[in-house]
């Protein structure tokens, strides 16, 4: 157990490993791990910030979501009141219609009537010329007598 | 102290080896000498012969003086200090904050380590000491991790290589005096060092001198404080040495007990693994207060 002069280069070896260690091992490896934890904590507040991010792109789109409902729930009431009016006005067009074309008729029956009438009218005058000629045996002369004749079918 | 432990560590070697040669230590006449022969360095000095060379006796060793070295340990200390460097000098080369790699990682655990402690333990501004504390947290593992390897591996090799059955080699450089001496001197340098930039010689010569009791009670004073500042390096130093000591003893008698230590090695081993990063740990920790108090100003 001898004290020597290994004591002595241990002391310079232990220097000169330090000052080694100094000047080229510790400043890289404490710099990386510097920036490391840094760029750690700047990736946790991004990953933070995004997720608050998030949370308010969600609850802009739950808002957009419910006004796009809204917004369409008053177009379909729109269109059901427009799909109505326009049920009602074809309802009342079909009406009018109907009244118009119920009026030709009527019109048109009131003309066959009357010239029905006036068919018959003349009919009848022949019909009474000719039974008058059977009764008087003689030819009535039409022009002499048209006259009455036709009073007597204006009366009928 | 430590040569009676080494004979408290001959008898008991002794004892469990009994009568037999045990399996791993057949060129050897006895437990005590397998041991005490485990315990000696390999040591490079003035030879009584005048010349520079190896010692080959334990008693041309101690002849040599205190201007020898060690070479096996201090080369171990050394060559693990040159790894340690190596890897982190690879790892820092390519440092990226990107996502790092299983080396990097690895690496990167170690300072954050450092650093924390560094941060709980430090309240002054001194770049030099993360780089302090990495190198004697790590190089000090390493050293001590050494003692994991079977205690005739390392020495065994180095005999065959060098063709020489007897030659010292100790594998384990923590369980060389010199050695955690010459960390405890460092670390005190250190703080010498640091005491003086920061207080002054005054300030500093003060803090020795002038408290407990003031200045009228200088010798009183001086008998409470330098001890306990002296006993700073001594304590480091032996305590790191102690534990590692002993630990590399029980692996020793461990050794000599034939086909029996693999049972017992192994519980041995698993249990030093605590021990080991311990001390690296408490060296660091304590190289941290100490220069963290000769940053502080009472």
């Amino acid at each position: 157990m001898n004290l020597n002069a290994t004591i002595i280069g241990q002391i310079i070896a232990f220097f000169a490993f330090a000052w080694f260690c100094q000047a080229l091992v510790w400043p890289p490896i404490v710099n990386a791990l510097s920036d490391r934890q840094k760029k750690i904590a700047d990736g946790l507040e991004a990953a933070s910030r995004a997720g608050k991010d998030l949370e308010l792109a969600q609850e802009r789109a739950t808002d957009m979501l419910r006004e796009a409902k809204t917004h369409a729930a008053g177009i379909i009431d729109q269109a059901n009141k427009r799909a109505n009016q326009i049920v009602d006005e074809a309802k009342d067009k079909a009406r009018e219609e109907g009244v118009r074309i119920k009026a030709g008729a009527q019109a048109e029956i009131e003309q066959q009537v009357s010239q029905a009438r006036e068919h018959l009218r003349h009919q009848v005058a022949v019909l009474v010329v000719a039974g008058a000629e059977k009764i008087l045996q003689s030819t009535v002369d039409a022009k002499a007598h048209g006259e009455l004749l036709n009073k007597l079918a204006a009366s009928l | 102290m430590a040569e009676t432990a080494e004979a408290n560590v001959n008898e008991i070697a002794a004892a469990a080896h009994g009568e037999h040669a045990a399996a791993g230590a057949e060129k050897y006449a006895s437990g005590s000498e397998y041991i005490g022969h485990h315990l000696n360095f390999l040591t490079y000095g003035k030879r009584a012969d005048g010349q520079l060379g190896l010692a080959h006796t334990v008693e041309e060793a101690n002849a040599m003086g205190f201007w020898s070295i060690h070479v096996d340990t201090m080369g171990i200390s050394a060559l693990l200090g040159l790894i340690f460097l190596g890897v982190f000098l690879l790892v820092s080369r390519k440092a990226t904050s990107g996502v790092p790699g299983g080396l990097q990682n690895a690496v990167e655990f170690v300072v954050e380590m450092v650093q924390n402690s560094i941060k709980n333990t430090f309240h002054g501004k001194c770049d030099f000491l993360g780089p302090v504390a990495l190198t004697v947290f790590c190089w000090i593992l390493l050293m001590n991790l050494m003692d994991l390897v079977p205690v005739d591996m390392i020495p065994g090799a180095v005999q065959i290589a060098a063709g020489n059955p007897h030659l010292f080699f100790k594998a384990v450089p923590t369980t060389d005096v010199n050695i955690t001496i010459g960390f405890s001197l460092s670390v005190f340098i250190l703080i010498l060092y640091y005491s003086i930039k920061n207080k002054g010689i005054g300030g500093f010569v003060g803090e020795l001198t002038l408290q407990p009791f003031g200045k009228w009670a200088i010798p009183l004073n001086i008998v409470m404080e330098l001890p306990a500042f002296l006993a700073k390096p001594v304590s480091l130093a032996l305590r790191l040495f102690g534990n590692l000591f002993a630990g590399e003893v029980i692996f020793l008698v461990i050794g000599l007990m034939g086909y029996w230590q693999l049972p017992l090695a192994l519980p041995w081993a698993i249990f030093h693994i605590l021990v080991i990063p311990l001390q690296a740990y408490l060296f660091m920790m304590l190289t941290i207060v100490y220069i963290n108090q000769a940053h502080q100003h009472h």
